[in-house]
């Protein structure tokens, strides 16, 4: 079912195309900005925080394409559920014997697929033309190694984003005005998740502040595993972390979810 | 005609349409959405505007007020191209649309009317005095402060019709002002536009859904089909054209075989409930008196014709049951 | 019909002056509105600031690593991206409801607004005016004083005129940006989002000193999108930087014009659609 759910939901986000084409456009502007501030700023310092300028190159590239995948701007398909948390509606869905967190997690896996395949794939492909991105190297195992290794960070990546806007939407049950929330989670997920800058580069104390926060896990650290940053253990550790906030995250949804069916269940909404 | 002021001579709107057929083709039709439409409205007038759905009446309000440009014809109000001099007449007329307000959507009632005040350039006294009357007459005293998104659909539509007439207009469109309106709401909104009308000399032009509103309000209808004035004459006109008939809903104390009343003809029959169809034309009164002289009745009501079956018969088109 | 007999408040002539009023009693409604709810608007506000300081941000990272980015010290940055988010901000502030217009197509609300006698741009300029957009303008003034502070310029009054005329001249064409692009919504459902490519991306982009560009992307904006003359050419003159483009001196104090051609043009894009919404009703 949930499978089917998923496939639903790629479709209908495939609806707004004109919605996607814009965005490409928006991703596309500000991937060539950051490049270029990039380029300035390897030119100085060739191979800061340990990239190279195409790797350098490439973590903007992937940045943009992956930030509306991310949902950073909105709370992807959880913002249908906000919506329905607010208006009362979400009262419905939880006599529905289907499990919630589930649910979501299924329509918004479909909605992340369709825009990788539209939204993403575009502003990686004009990066790849403009400038010159770095591709997973070394022997034949290795690069099969990286790509599925990345696959898999990837998806791990799309569940944690997930675990955290859960929790976003979820605060719609108590605050009237989620708008407050849901800014925090852009400023925190694009700023220390590395989207504008890797963590690599932060003054030490953010770096460690950064590190200890499960945005890592949203970018910089699948985008460090595609750019092949880690060794055979390393990987492993990254995807480790990765499925740690997954799951350390998904129990704190669950949590909240429950103390907020409560409240539904108690207050009548 | 002298005292014409609204004038419509052979106006056309065509509107194309872009439907997709196919993956990427996309074919073009011209759709006209009012074709050759005639007609004169004269100062002072209230003409009901009544048509089905799709037939043209809201685009024509459209033209009216200067918000679309006809694609031929020529239209004029108070002699002048409501396009052309828009902010110039749009000073002297109303506008309330049903489906959407001219109100500030997130601002208080109030605010609205204040802003109106500016935005017309009311002068104070004219501007307190009509505003007193219209909260009046309208009942709007508790509503001044509440933002207009948390009123109901028909305190909305009285804070719009109020919102029309602060600046004195001298026409008044009004597109479906009682749609989705309760019982009390319309008879508020009715008893007041006819007053403006009566009073202020005001012209009215109203869209409606609603055969009440047309029979309690106005002395002429025009009735627009397929983008064209099909009848245009008083009410009853309408009701001999389109042989309009009434319905009167009885409810028998006790089960009772179909009812047989000259002058009627039984529609229908549910149980102790019988629908009696008559003539629109005819007085509802000697029925009545009869029945109650033959059966023992529990109830009984009077339900008016719907615009679409008057209309639908004026062509001879199968009614459909409501 | 005699018009003459009209009382003058009825002539209902088009004014500017009375558009312009209109405009500012729509913002003060709004405004007012706002104040209302002052824990929301102080909320809305700081997150605002909070956003725009984020540029900043990554910013003063790179600068922990660098002296220099494209030659442009930090406080030589920091002051072209506080004129860029003061301009930016500040035609956020006036016209930045705009990019509603869209919806307002869709809703069918911009009927409501042509049957007022105002011009509908007054209007739809000043609907939804959000007071909290001076998060940004705070955000980056802030800045623009921090690196005016730190870059020990010789003031002569024509620098600082020609300062004021930059955030004069900035905020009318990022104003002329946002008015033009928002009249691409009457033809397309989702021009918001190339809108704000031009707007936010344009600013960001005028954060960096033109150096770092390509030549022709610099080129682009200097004849194309004329936003090199919100900040760029001016403050090569007043930081006496090299031109990348070599472009004549004069350049430098082109803006006034410059912004000319934006309103002219976006007031004829304005117009060009209203006049479709007129013939097609959306």
């Amino acid at each position: 079912m949930y499978t089917a759910v998923c496939v639903r939901s790629f479709r209908r986000y495939a609806t707004y195309r004109a919605a996607t084409g814009a965005r490409v456009i928006t991703n596309t502007v500000f991937g060539f900005i950051i490049s270029y501030t990039y380029l300035a700023l390897w030119q100085v310092r060739p191979h800061l925080g340990g990239y190279d300028l195409s790797s350098a190159l490439t973590y903007v590239w992937i940045g943009q394409g992956l930030l509306s995948v991310a949902a950073l701007n909105d709370l992807g398909a959880l913002t249908d559920l906000q919506t329905r948390i607010s208006n009362g509606d979400v009262a419905v869905d939880l006599y529905r014997p289907v499990d919630q967190q589930a649910w979501w997690l299924a329509c918004d896996l479909g909605r992340a697929g369709y825009q990788l395949v539209a939204n993403a794939a575009i502003p990686m492909l004009v990066g790849a033309l403009a400038f010159h991105l770095r591709v997973p190297q070394g022997s034949g195992w290795a690069v099969a190694a990286c790509w599925s290794a990345s696959a898999l960070a990837l998806v791990l990546a799309l569940v944690v984003g997930y675990a955290i806007r859960y929790l976003v939407a979820l605060t719609a049950f108590w605050l009237l005005d989620v708008r407050g929330v849901q800014l925090v989670y852009f400023l925190a997920c694009s700023f220390f998740g590395g989207f504008f800058l890797p963590v690599t580069l932060f003054p030490p104390v953010l770096e460690a502040i950064a590190r200890a926060l499960p945005f890592v896990a949203v970018f910089q650290v699948p985008a460090d595993v595609f750019l092949q940053r880690y060794d055979a253990a390393g990987t492993l550790a990254a995807l480790g972390l990765q499925l740690v906030w997954a799951v350390v995250l998904l129990g704190i949804g669950r949590l909240v979810q429950g103390r907020a069916v409560l409240k539904v269940v108690v207050q009548g909404g | 005609m002298d005292d014409a002021l609204i004038e419509v001579e052979g106006v056309t709107k065509s509107f194309v349409v872009r439907r997709r057929a196919g993956r990427f083709r996309r074919t073009r039709t011209v759709v006209d959405a009012v074709a050759g439409l005639d007609f004169t409205v004269r100062r002072g007038e209230m003409v009901g505007y009544i048509g089905p759905n799709g037939a043209g009446k809201s685009t024509t309000i459209k033209m009216l007020t200067g918000i679309l440009l006809p694609s031929s014809g020529r239209l004029r109000v108070a002699g002048a191209d409501p396009v052309r001099d828009r902010v110039r007449l749009a000073q002297r007329m109303g506008v309330v649309f049903g489906q959407r307000t001219t109100l500030w959507w997130d601002l208080p009632l109030r605010d609205s009317y204040e802003l109106a005040r500016r935005i017309y350039r009311i002068p104070d006294a004219t501007y307190t005095r009509n505003l007193a009357r219209c909260v009046e007459l309208l009942e709007l005293e508790d509503l001044l402060d509440v933002p207009v998104r948390q009123l109901s659909l028909g305190q909305r539509m009285r804070g719009d019709i109020a919102a029309a007439l602060l600046h004195e207009p001298e026409v008044l469109y009004l597109d479906e002002p009682t749609i989705g309106l309760d019982v009390v709401s319309k008879r508020r909104v009715r008893e007041f536009l006819a007053r403006v009308n009566a009073e202020r000399g005001t012209t009215v032009l109203l869209t409606t859904h609603d055969l009440t509103d047309i029979e309690q309000l106005c002395s002429r209808v025009m009735v627009i089909d397929h983008g064209r004035v099909v009848y245009d004459g008083g009410l009853d006109g309408l009701h001999e054209q389109g042989r309009s008939e009434r319905t009167l809903v009885v409810d028998l104390e006790r089960e009772q075989p179909p009812i047989e009343l000259p002058g009627t003809r039984l529609v229908r029959c549910e149980g102790t409930r019988q629908w009696l169809a008559f003539p629109a034309s005819a007085s509802a009164a000697p029925l009545v008196a009869a029945l109650a002289g033959r059966y023992a009745l529990r109830d009984l009501s009077v339900r008016e014709p719907e615009i679409e079956d008057v209309i639908a018969r004026m062509y001879g088109e199968a009614v459909v049951a409501v | 019909m005699a018009e003459t007999h009209l009382p003058l408040w009825r002539s209902g002539r088009w004014e500017p002056g009375h558009a312009l009023r209109c405009y500012g009693h729509i913002v003060r409604m709004w405004i007012r509105a706002a104040l209302a709810y002052p824990a929301s608007f102080w909320m809305t506000a700081v997150g605002n600031m909070l956003l725009s300081g984020l540029d900043f941000a990554v910013i003063a990272v790179m600068f922990l690593h660098t002296h220099a980015l494209g030659g442009w010290s930090l406080p030589q940055v920091a002051f072209l991206y506080g004129t860029s988010g003061l301009t930016l901000g500040l035609a956020d502030l006036l016209v930045g409801s705009m990019d509603q217009l869209g919806v307002r197509v869709r809703d069918g609300s911009v009927d409501t607004v042509l049957v007022r006698p105002v011009p509908a741009l007054a209007q739809i300029a000043g609907d939804r005016f959000a007071l909290r957009r001076l998060g940004r303008v705070t955000q980056s003034g802030a800045v623009l004083v921090w690196s005016v502070a730190h870059l020990h310029l010789d003031w002569t009054p024509l620098k600082a005129l020609l300062l004021v005329s930059l955030v004069i001249c900035g905020t009318v064409i990022f104003g002329s940006v946002f008015v033009g692009g928002s009249a691409f919504h009457f033809f397309m459902a989702d021009a918001a989002e190339v809108q704000n490519s031009f707007t936010y991306g344009g600013a960001t982009m005028l954060q960096y000193p033109p150096t770092i560009y390509a030549r022709d992307i610099v080129r682009g904006t200097v004849y194309g999108v004329p936003l090199a003359f919100v900040n760029w050419l001016p403050a090569l003159h007043l930081l006496g930087r090299p031109d990348p483009l070599g472009l004549p001196s004069w350049y430098a104090f082109a803006s006034p014009i410059a912004a000319l051609l934006c309103v002219v043009v976006a007031g004829l894009l304005w117009r060009t659609g209203i006049r479709s919404y007129r013939s097609t009703g959306s």
